[in-house]
């Protein structure tokens, strides 16, 4: 339970929503990783540090760079999260659903001439 | 009734959705402000002050979401051909309040049996401008119907390498 807090506590933050987004394109560095965020780096590190620590992202080491990724044991979480977005979506598409359902033929004669 | 979202190639976004109305009326409630400003919304909290839709080649389109706690931000943009009640296109920049880069977007309604699919394909400058929002649209914009739209797409990559 407490990495599932961890996790939706690192999910709380939209920057690193945003960094998680990016990573779901793939594995990517620090550097590549602050430029769309206009954050330094450090910034940036600081939120890779939570989000590694909520267990949602895996860095390893090569050469002098930190590429990470999202990890696996994290992404089911993750998975959730973006099911709520799409979910979001899908509630306005519901409600497009509710105003059509009301939209009587009646309200069209208004407009026929 | 179920939605569907994918990317196209380097540049497009596709969505799709069932309605059980026709095509008249899907067109209708989204090119009417009135009945814009009931759905177009996101989550829960947000409102739609200002609703602009001038439905004619040229015309504006101008859409603003406001939140209580959160602020607000708008959508400004042209529309550029309409085809009642079959086609709409026009383009639009998402303002964070920077612009974003402008997004083409082709919306059809079909008729599907007693109801109507809609297909909406979004088109961005490049490849590059279309990774940015899916990763930007996830920090600012996950208040804004548009962008969130482009995160599901990465949603759809995260799903698809988990399974």
């Amino acid at each position: 339970m407490e990495t599932l807090d961890a996790t939706f506590s690192a999910l709380a933050d939209p920057t690193r929503r945003a960094i998680l987004a990016r990573l779901a394109q793939g594995e990517t560095t620090v550097l590549e990783l602050a430029k769309p965020f206009a954050m330094s780096q450090p910034a940036v590190s600081r939120h890779l540090k939570v989000l590694e620590a909520a267990g949602l992202i895996e860095r390893r080491i090569e050469g002098t760079k930190r590429p990470c990724r999202l990890a696996k044991s994290g992404v089911a979480a993750a998975d959730r999260w973006l099911e709520m977005l799409r979910g979001a979506l899908e509630q306005n598409y519901q409600r497009l659903d509710t105003v059509l359902a009301e939209m009587k033929p009646e309200t069209k004669q208004e407009e026929k001439p | 009734m179920s939605m569907t979202l994918k990317t196209e190639g380097d540049l497009h976004i596709v969505v799709t959705r069932r309605f059980a109305a026709s095509p008249e009326m899907v067109y209708r409630a989204h090119m009417e402000p009135e009945l814009i400003k009931r759905w177009l919304l996101g989550p829960e909290g947000w409102t739609m002050p200002v609703c602009i839709n001038e439905a004619r080649p040229g015309g504006k389109v101008r859409y603003e979401w406001a939140h209580p706690k959160r602020g607000g931000f708008y959508i400004a943009g042209q529309i550029l051909e309409v085809e009642p009640f079959h086609r709409i296109v026009h383009v639009e920049r998402m303002f964070l309040p920077d612009p974003t880069p402008e997004n083409h977007v082709v919306t059809e309604f079909t008729p599907d049996g007693d109801g109507t699919l809609m297909t909406m394909r979004m088109t961005l400058p490049d490849a590059e401008t279309r990774k940015q929002m899916l990763a930007s649209g996830m920090e600012k914009g996950m208040e804004a119907s548009y962008v969130r739209l482009d995160t599901l797409v990465a949603a759809g990559e995260i799903a698809t390498a988990s399974a």
